[in-house]
């Protein structure tokens, strides 16, 4: 039996604790906002905070991530109000197909929270989330318009 | 172009069932006292239009929406003329098997080549029309007074006279019941109000709290989930396979052989299916197929570039002749490879199939060839099947091809009563691609004693989409479609007057399928054309500007945007120290686009993009914040493809699996893209394809006014050039 700590809120299921934390997040508690790319950590698109860091869920273990305090897109927002990050976004008009996006945010808002005013070198070195669509633009405008928020 | 995949013969009584006119479309429903009503009960207008008491506007939307941002751009065009309140426009999508029951009421369904707002302007913005015609109609029969008397503005109608104001909620029940207007007039393009404003997404909100559910995130009571392998050669089958330790493996409910050439594993969730299936030994037999390679491709190309038979496209003059006469003659071999398109959702799709009903869910750039393929692969009539189409995570040409919805069905087929969720892993989705077509290029051009270009002869030797897909587009064996950027007239026009031309294609296909990949063939296209338009005006001895400039004198909306990048970028001015700049331009999906591009390089090969500025001119612009995204969003793609992207053929099979061997740009390469949106008006051309093809020749362009090199084979990384 697993315990994972997930936006606060504990759950308990029977999973091998081998399992990757992405997939016991989208299969076993049902959030499906956090995103399966490629697998193999290189897309970002299973971007979650593993006590405040950011960690590519998809190549973390279910046994790796009991005990810690785990946060996934959907609990960014506190009571439905949306998080700076998140109004950015809205005000950026930054996603386009969005599948990328839930993981972009995650990756952001750990920045923010290390370097509350990142400068463009800051951004480049720690946002390596791929994007199709290439949002990259608006990324960044939205980045430095929570920055300022 | 109609990306519609291969017509089967199930599809063809789809589309036969077509309403004739455009202009009928959406608005040939019951009227009088049978009012369709959306599944809340709330009246239609008209097929487009739903209008609930609370006077929020539903807009169906027909096309898909994958990140392009059509889905507002059609909201946008129907709420126009609709006078409508923005702030309270919903959408929604129709199903295709609604629209077959509906004989096609809302017309083609196909999101691809750029066509989803030039090709259904007109009846969407008559949807919005008419039903506008009706509420004002309504109110009037209401007030007993003529319509005339009436104005409507943001929801609202007014009685002018008596200054009584009703809204569109408390009238729409009337005006569904109303006669709709033979034909109504569309407004002038200068009154528009909500056309042609930048406006934000309408499908922003969920994609931010991770509520918007995509094809992989569906879930369904009792569904369970699928892993496939499908035979990693093209055109393989499975030999043999031994499921026994798979079998026992956790969750596991069968594992399942899939026409052939494909095995899956149905499980409870789809990471047991994916985990058990790598416990499956499989043997394939990838036939003779196994014998081809890269090198094996590469050589067949070869030969066509110098092959006697080729299909002609733009003959003018005798480009033979004046090349042989010319003062100077230059030639140049370029070579381009295949590409994946590497959305980020991995191909998935969803289907309940029961003995009397298959429905399926899927993200899908043509439903109605979805419904196609789910009718085809369930065995039942397309009346009793229907698509469920949901937001894709990605598309690019990808989900027009039904391939994984085929699959989904059959495996179904196999849980009758019991949804199941058919999910690819990346290497699935990297094996198994509808690749970017392979395709070498011969141009060879002759200058005069002046330096004028008096004969251009460009030898195109490669795949055809068309000839794997739609055959029965072709023109007489040939592949017009090969030839985007060079048409003799048309969307995709050469833009060049010069006196002698010659382009043709000798058509080399091979066993990997080839498919839509976005701006299709006006990737290697435009950088055949515009890299060598740069190396004839550098053997001319003139400014690459200058020199393309004289060429286009008769083209004034393509020297248009071409002007416009080179003000903006600077051109002839003095650059930042070590940074070059580069131009391209081209004509395609029936719009003008061009680019300039600031580059500095690095020992050589390190290449910082730092700006490109980018024109467009696609006649009317619906949303230019969304074209915008759309042009920056591009070069990603674009540049992506140039730099780093290419699929090897080994073995009869592709090599890369993942992105850590087809590698995406970052953030941290990503250059300032300042866009120039120039709607120049009286034509609709596409938007989001046409811009990506200027980034690359820009850039390459641009690299060699810094290095003195000529690349011609792609991707960059092959030559030891990176992204910085």
């Amino acid at each position: 039996m697993a315990r994972l700590t997930i936006n606060g809120k504990t759950h308990s299921f029977d999973v091998d604790p081998d399992t990757p934390l992405l997939w016991a997040i989208r299969e076993q508690v049902g959030l499906t906002g956090t995103k399966y790319g490629c697998g193999i950590a290189q897309c970002g698109a299973c971007t979650v905070h593993i006590d405040g860091a950011p960690v590519r869920s998809c190549v973390m273990t279910v046994g790796a991530a009991e005990g810690k305090q785990i946060t996934t897109i959907e609990g960014l927002a506190v009571n439905g109000v949306l998080s700076k990050v998140q109004k950015a976004w809205l005000e950026n008009d930054v996603p386009q197909c969005g599948y990328c996006q839930s993981g972009m945010i995650m990756a952001v808002t750990a920045l923010l929270k290390d370097k509350p005013k990142p400068t463009d070198a800051d951004i480049d070195a720690a946002i390596t989330n791929i994007c199709r669509c290439g949002t990259f633009q608006q990324v960044r405008e939205a980045i430095h318009a929570a920055a300022g928020a | 172009m109609n990306y519609a995949p291969k017509i089967s013969r199930r599809s063809f009584i789809v589309s036969s069932a077509a309403v004739g006119g455009g202009l009928a479309l959406g608005l040939n429903i019951p009227f009088g006292a049978s009012v369709v009503r959306a599944a809340d009960g709330s009246p239609e207008l008209n097929a487009w239009v739903v209008i609930r008491p609370d006077d929020t506007v539903v807009i169906r939307i027909a096309r898909s929406e994958m990140g392009q941002g059509s889905l507002t751009g059609f909201a946008q065009m129907v709420a126009e003329e609709l006078e409508c309140d923005w702030a309270k426009v919903t959408t929604e999508y129709p199903t295709p098997g609604q629209n077959v029951a509906r004989k096609r009421v809302w017309g083609d369904f196909g999101t691809g080549g750029s066509r989803g707002i030039r090709t259904s302007h007109d009846y969407v913005r008559k949807g919005g029309a008419t039903a506008r015609v009706m509420l004002v109609q309504a109110a009037a029969n209401e007030w007993k007074v003529p319509a005339s008397e009436c104005s409507v503005a943001i929801s609202v109608i007014t009685h002018k006279p008596s200054g009584r104001t009703t809204s569109y909620g408390k009238v729409a029940e009337a005006a569904a019941k109303l006669e709709p207007p033979k034909d109504v007039a569309l407004k002038d393009p200068k009154d528009w109000k909500i056309i042609g404003k930048p406006l934000k997404r309408l499908d922003t909100a969920d994609k931010l709290t991770g509520k918007q559910v995509f094809g992989a995130d569906l879930k369904l009571p009792g569904m369970l989930n699928a892993a496939i392998k499908d035979c990693p050669v093209f055109g393989g089958k499975v030999q043999s396979y031994d499921a026994a330790n798979a079998s026992r493996m956790p969750g596991v409910k069968k594992v399942v052989v899939i026409d052939g050439s494909a095995v899956a594993v149905i499980a409870d969730t789809w990471w047991h299916a994916k985990t058990a299936l790598d416990a499956v030994d499989i043997r394939w037999d990838g036939g003779a197929n196994t014998k081809v390679s890269s090198a094996s491709i590469a050589e067949v190309l070869k030969e066509g570039l110098s092959a006697k038979q080729a299909f002609v496209h733009n003959q003018k003059g005798d480009a033979k002749a004046a090349i042989a006469g010319a003062a100077k003659r230059i030639e140049a071999i370029y070579a381009y490879p295949f590409q994946n398109h590497a959305c980020m959702e991995p191909m998935n799709a969803t289907a309940l199939y029961t003995a009397d009903r298959c429905e399926v869910w899927c993200p899908t750039q043509n439903g109605e060839a979805a419904l196609a393929a789910t009718a085809e692969a369930s065995g039942l009539p397309v009346s009793k099947c229907d698509v469920q189409k949901v937001h894709c995570g990605g598309g690019f040409g990808r989900r027009g091809f039904t391939d994984s919805v085929r699959q989904a069905v059959l495996i179904a087929k196999q849980m009758p009563g019991t949804p199941v969720k058919l999910l690819w892993t990346r290497e699935e989705d990297m094996l198994h691609g509808k690749y970017h077509p392979v395709m070498q290029a011969k141009l060879t051009g002759g200058l005069d004693a002046n330096g004028n270009l008096t004969g251009l002869q460009i030898r195109l030797s490669g795949q055809s989409i068309l000839a794997a897909v739609r055959p029965e587009a072709m023109d007489k064996g040939k592949d017009p479609f090969s030839f985007q950027g060079f048409w003799p007239a048309g969307e995709h026009s050469f833009e060049y007057t010069i006196p002698n031309v010659l382009i043709d294609h000798a058509m080399r296909n091979t066993h990997v399928p080839p498919g839509f990949w976005r701006g299709v063939n006006i990737n290697q296209n435009a950088i055949f054309l515009e890299c060598f338009m740069d190396e004839l005006a550098h053997a001319a001895g003139q400014d690459a500007l200058a020199f393309r400039r004289k060429l286009m004198a008769p083209h004034p909306k393509s020297l248009a945007v071409l002007n416009a990048v080179a003000d903006k970028g600077g051109w002839g001015k003095p650059a930042a120290p070590g940074v070059h700049r580069g131009l391209a331009h081209f004509r395609c999906f029936g719009s003008y686009v061009a680019a300039c591009a600031e580059i500095s390089v690095k020992d050589g090969n390190k290449v910082k993009i730092h700006r490109i500025v980018a024109a467009t001119d696609s006649g009317y612009a619906v949303n230019p914040a969304q074209i915008e995204r759309q042009i920056a969003g591009s070069f990603v793609y674009g540049l992506s493809a140039v730099f780093d992207q290419e699929c090897t053929v080994k073995d009869g099979r592709m090599e890369q699996e993942n992105f850590h061997q087809y590698n995406s740009m970052r953030i941290a390469q990503m250059p300032k893209v300042e866009s120039i949106v120039m709607p120049s008006g009286g034509f609709w051309g596409g938007v989001g394809e046409p811009t990506i093809c200027v980034a690359a020749p820009a850039v390459l362009n641009a690299f060699f006014s810094a290095t003195g090199k000529r690349i011609r084979s792609f991707p960059l990384k092959n030559h030891g050039i990176t992204m910085v």
